[in-house]
């Protein structure tokens, strides 16, 4: 951890501040949902701690707020978390050197913590990014949480602060340094048209893994050149 | 909502996690298979960019959210500082949405 302190930037903390403050709105918004779905307080905790990835989250309180059948989300909610396997691949070495620290960095994988060291290099500036916006975004989506959960109904919609339009563009920031090289913005091109061309036909979640078939922009690039 | 259906959904996610940082510590990866992977992860954000700029429940998410991403992802462009970016977007989309636009 001394490490990490030494070789974090301000300019990464204030950053990774920027986005765990919208996140706790998230955060804020899933803990009044889970209220308002009827999951008990401890159970909503746990979802959050013992999961923390949002959208998956979001899928299961929606289902038990219909109704539906929770087993069915939960599978939902696994297929739409596999995207995390590619990024593990992607990024692995940069998480930690030591197994105790990557079995404790592997649950703070999510997708900014993931875009975030990338926008940083592999190197130590990468690896404290993703410690910092990981660590970050833990603590600030659970307080966040448990703050909704609290306030109930009292927490606005989270559409009314825009939060939902600060993420994708945050991502968008962050992917930019790598969009500079041209068989990366063609991947990206692609993977983007396939996933929206299949949103209407699959479940939440799936469209964005199908965007993989983006890579095959990159074959054709290389053959081509 | 039960204890089952919390851990089933927390240790499956957390081993999807794993597996990837395990197969990569597993194996030596080639020059080209690096770019691949690298590749993968910039095509899986791309895809999440626009799928949550764009639609919402499978269908058009209306003008508001993709107005606000895009007025990020040009200050992101002019190199405007990140926390910038993230407040000009979630201001230009909540605005949109004061004046009525869904």
């Amino acid at each position: 951890m001394r490490s990490l302190t030494r070789t974090l930037h301000a300019d990464d903390l204030r950053d990774a501040l920027a986005l765990a403050a919208a996140i706790a709105v998230v955060g804020a918004s899933f803990g009044a949902l889970a209220g308002t779905a009827g999951v008990p307080f401890v159970l909503m905790i746990a979802l959050s701690v013992v999961v923390f990835a949002g959208a998956s989250q979001f899928l299961v309180v929606a289902v038990v707020a219909a109704g539906g059948n929770v087993f069915a989300a939960v599978a939902a909610g696994l297929l739409m978390n596999a995207r995390h396997v590619p990024f593990g691949l992607a990024i692995g070495d940069t998480i930690a050197d030591r197994w105790p620290a990557r079995l404790l960095g592997a649950h703070l994988l999510i997708d900014e913590s993931v875009a975030f060291s990338r926008a940083r290099g592999s190197g130590p500036r990468g690896r404290a990014a993703y410690w910092t916006c990981g660590i970050l975004l833990f603590v600030f989506w659970n307080a966040g949480a448990i703050v909704g959960r609290l306030a109930g109904s009292a927490i606005p919609d989270p559409a009314a602060f825009g939060v939902d339009a600060a993420f994708p563009a945050a991502l968008l920031a962050m992917l930019l340094p790598a969009l500079r090289r041209a068989d990366a913005r063609r991947v990206g091109l692609a993977a983007a048209v396939v996933a929206l061309a299949a949103t209407p036909f699959l479940p939440a979640g799936v469209p964005v893994i199908v965007g993989l078939l983006g890579l095959l922009a990159a074959r054709t690039a290389r053959e081509a050149s | 909502m039960s204890w089952a259906a919390v851990l089933t959904l927390g240790i499956g996610t957390y081993l999807l996690r794993l597996v990837g940082i395990v197969l990569r510590d597993r194996m030596t990866v080639p020059e080209r298979v690096e770019r691949y992977l690298d590749l993968a992860a910039t095509a899986l954000l791309v895809a999440l960019v626009a799928t949550a700029t764009l639609t919402e429940g499978g269908g058009f998410a209306g003008w508001a959210r993709p107005a606000g991403v895009l007025v990020g992802a040009l200050a992101a462009w002019r190199r405007v500082p990140f926390v910038l970016v993230v407040v000009l977007a979630a201001a230009t989309t909540a605005g949109l949405r004061m004046l009525g636009v869904p």
